[in-house]
């Protein structure tokens, strides 16, 4: 029990804690968006798994990160051009595609994985590190929050663009009249489809992302089911963050610190079943859930195909 | 009209001109033919009932229908209005009846909706924007309340705002009163004449009669898709407003002389001294949030009678239906079928004992749309031998005796599978004419039974209904459409806001007296 609450354990709790909060951090953003915009996006998890199978495959065989960061978004924009083209242009059910492209992605990446690797499973090397100076020497927040890979702290300040977006550009505007009432942006003139279009390609792109870090930062390799639902907890963010991106941040955090906890808690080698352990993050989604899904606002045209002319 | 040579090119030549437009939808005639003439510095008032294709004729000018006949003429030039923004930039901004305003957003929000995307809104424009327009017009409109927080009077405002701030030359108005307190419908009349003197032109669409006298210049009605007559403004001002009134009276409800559908009414002989098959007394409906209740209904319905009840759409002429047939809870009052009491019965009691209603709603509570026209013949037995033994459909019983039905009420149907949903209104209609009057039957109710059909069909509906009376069955018909009325019933009562006026003996000046009832003036 002595090294749970050492310097060092917290640090690296901490630590863990920002890396995993990352890619729930991008997911949640991307889905944000899309939801405000009127499109629900289950899809969100096979555009985190393609970005995270094409994010290592551009980092494995090119040597950069940021190329791999780059294959990786390509790939989520790749997937939401099929769920855009099918559920916003021809107005299928974003549910139903949703499901059958994650189910679809989660075997194409394990296929294709399976015949270039075969069974191995190569590494990147270890991701640099850009420290920020004098911060990074805080006593254990320095090394937790100061000391990861630069794509952090842009996802972090994507957080504030994001917020810029929604509350003082023209585009926010159209994106949330496209959620909330796609009849009244049509009539103003704005075409409801490309809105929604921009808004779920621009998901893919934060997804895949997203994934592009799971696989390449977080784990430094790519296995089958790496994303193990990090794009429906993005989903789940989005929906309690009621349409604000700080908070997306901020339940990205918790989920970061319950994953964290689990590894960590192996780690220290706590006298509990795995089990139990590895339950923590659903735990937490189920209180946060009863907690706070009560008060979860979503827009008024969540889900529905716009058509214009019908009412 | 002082103001008006400010306006650039605003001499007297029309902004927008339709020469012979129309619009078909499957089965119907929305519009058909329509000429209009629309003037800066006049309120045009559309007018006409539910169903006379006011709502088309918007969505053609405003973009979202396109014309399948003749043309659309702005300023002049033959024009293709081909979508929203298109319209928007032909200066024609239109206030729909349903808000178009996004309630999660800020008034300034919605007014900023729609410009480029890469651009910031542009608040502080926009706010010197709105003072200038609201101190001319005399409104106030708070810009950073949130939509959902505003009244629906302050949210039309915020609409017709909109249409200001965007530089609209035609301002179009649908049914703007209905959602409006008296007050909110008086100072929306005045704003409208503030903007007609600024030179702006205004189409005001409604269906009452009194806003249309007390606000307009000029008017045009409308009736079953078709323009039935025009008051152009000189002659409006010439007139007082009960003259205009009953100038209107006459083109709504007046006779066509090249009306296809005139047809000399039959004489029945009503056996005057036989007992009543339907007697309904002091019935009541207790009011809910968007439906008017029923009040102190009493009438009478002998065999082979044909009652009809007139009224403007939406005075409780389905209330009433429904509480007959037993779907709508009375809150007092007696119904007697045959002498015996049904009120506290069931729909399906009333149903066996010869209560039948056939609804205006053929699609939604009528039929199950994707349900074989075979299934719906029956889909109010369904459990019931011979078409249902031991919980087991007899698909060869079901066949035999829709196919039979389908022969004799000419449902034109491609086979019994078809689902009733693909049929045309006509054929749905055919396939509840068959069922509702199938064995048993003594009262019926039809709820407008010929909306929406097309002329063959609404004829062919006429007569069943005309030979179901003569069989000796009571019939109470309910319609929008006082041709209809006048050409079939017996009697007509009239109906506002849930109470009968009055009731009149379908002779010679009926027309007048029941067109009279219908908008509150004595018979």
């Amino acid at each position: 029990m002595t090294g749970l609450f050492s310097e060092v354990f917290l640090s690296a709790l901490m630590f863990g804690a920002v890396t995993a909060a990352i890619p729930l951090l991008l997911a949640g953003l991307g889905e944000q968006m899309s939801e405000k915009a009127g499109v629900l996006n289950i899809g969100i998890e096979g555009m985190m798994l393609a970005g995270a199978y094409l994010g290592f495959v551009g980092a494995f065989y090119s040597g950069s990160l940021w190329l791999g960061f780059l294959t990786g978004a390509a790939g989520g924009v790749v997937v939401a051009l099929i769920m855009a083209l099918l559920c916003v242009r021809i107005g299928l059910n974003q549910i139903v595609i949703g499901i059958a492209l994650t189910l679809g992605l989660e075997g194409l990446t394990a296929l294709l994985h399976h015949f270039q690797f075969s069974r191995s499973y190569p590494r990147l090397p270890a991701a640099d590190a850009t420290v920020i100076p004098l911060l990074s020497d805080i006593p254990v927040f320095g090394p937790a929050f100061f000391k990861h890979h630069l794509i952090v702290y842009l996802a972090l300040a994507l957080v504030f663009a994001m917020g810029y977006l929604y509350r003082h550009t023209q585009l926010g505007l159209n994106l949330q009249a496209a959620g909330d009432k796609p009849a009244a942006l049509d009539v103003a003139g704005i075409d409801v489809i490309k809105t929604r279009t921009i808004a779920v390609l621009t998901t893919g792109a934060l997804a895949g992302l997203g994934g592009a870090y799971l696989a390449n930062v977080g784990a430094g390799l790519f296995i089958p089911f790496i994303s193990n639902g990090a794009g429906f907890l993005g989903i789940v963010l989005a929906m309690l963050a009621r349409g604000r991106p700080v908070w997306v941040l901020f339940g990205a955090l918790l989920f970061g610190v319950c994953l964290s906890l689990t590894t960590a808690m192996q780690v220290a080698g706590i006298n509990i079943p795995t089990d139990v352990i590895q339950m923590l993050p659903f735990l937490a989604v189920m209180i946060m859930l009863v907690l706070f899904g009560r008060r979860a606002s979503l827009p008024a045209a969540l889900g529905i195909p716009y058509e214009r002319g019908t009412r | 009209m002082g103001s008006l040579s400010s306006l650039p090119g605003a001499d007297k030549r029309d902004i927008v001109v339709l020469e012979g437009v129309t619009k078909r939808f499957p089965g119907i005639v929305a519009n058909d033919s329509i000429d209009l003439s629309i003037r800066p510095g006049e309120v045009h008032v559309l007018l006409g009932e539910n169903g006379a294709g006011k709502s088309t004729l918007i969505g053609m000018l405003s973009g979202l229908l396109q014309p399948d006949e003749g043309r659309i003429l702005v300023d002049g030039k033959l024009t293709q209005i081909t979508s929203p923004r298109h319209a928007l930039a032909l200066g024609i901004g239109t206030v729909f009846q349903h808000m178009m305003l996004v309630p999660a957003l800020t008034v300034a929000e919605n007014l900023l909706l729609g410009g480029p995307w890469w651009q910031r809104p542009r608040t502080e424009e926009l706010e010197a924007r709105v003072a200038e327009i609201t101190r001319s017009l005399g409104i106030t409109v708070k810009l950073h309340a949130k939509v959902s927080e505003l009244s629906l009077g302050e949210q039309q405002q915020v609409e017709i705002l909109r249409a200001m701030v965007r530089n609209s030359r035609l301002l179009i108005l649908d049914e703007s009163t209905s959602m409006l307190t008296p007050k909110g419908i008086d100072e929306l009349g005045t704003l409208m004449r503030r903007l007609v003197e600024q030179g702006l032109a205004i189409v005001f669409i409604t269906h009452k009669l009194k806003e249309a006298a007390a606000f307009g210049d000029r008017i045009s009605v409308l009736k079953l898709g078709r323009k039935v007559g025009e008051i152009p403004s000189e002659r409006f001002r010439a007139l007082g407003e009960q003259e205009i009134i009953s100038e209107i009276v006459e083109l709504m409800f007046g006779k066509q002389k090249d009306d296809p559908e005139a047809v000399e009414c039959p004489i029945r002989t009503i056996c005057v001294e036989a007992a009543p098959l339907l007697q309904v007394a002091d019935l009541a409906v207790a009011p809910t949030d968007n439906t008017p209740g029923l009040s102190s209904i009493s009438f009478d319905i002998r065999p082979g009678e044909i009652l009809g009840i007139a009224g403007i759409d939406g005075n409780g002429q389905k209330q009433l239906a429904e509480a007959l047939a037993g779907q709508r809870v009375a809150t007092g009052g007696s119904v007697r079928l045959e002498g015996t009491a049904i009120e506290m019965l069931s729909v399906g009691e009333r149903r066996q004992r010869g209560l039948r209603y056939l609804t205006d709603d053929r699609l939604g509570e009528g039929t199950v749309g994707t349900f074989p026209v075979s299934i719906n013949f029956f889909l109010k037995q369904v459990g019931a031998a011979p078409f249902w033994r031991n919980g087991f459909e007899q698909r060869a019983e079901i066949d035999k005796r829709a196919a039979q039905l389908v022969r004799e009420y000419d449902v034109r149907t491609p086979s019994l599978k078809t689902p009733v949903g693909r049929l045309s209104g006509g054929n749905i209609q055919k396939v509840l004419l068959a069922r509702e009057l199938a064995e048993g039957a003594k009262v019926v109710i039809f709820n407008k039974p010929t909306y929406g059909l097309d002329l063959a069909n609404t004829l062919a509906s006429r007569q069943r209904i005309r030979d179901t009376a003569a069989r000796g069955l009571a019939i109470l018909l309910i319609s929008t459409d006082l041709e209809e009325l006048l050409s079939m019933c017996d009697r007509i009562a009239v109906i506002a806001n849930g109470a009968l006026v009055g009731t009149v003996e379908n002779v010679d000046d009926a027309r007048t007296k029941v067109g009279r009832l219908m908008i509150g003036l004595a018979a």
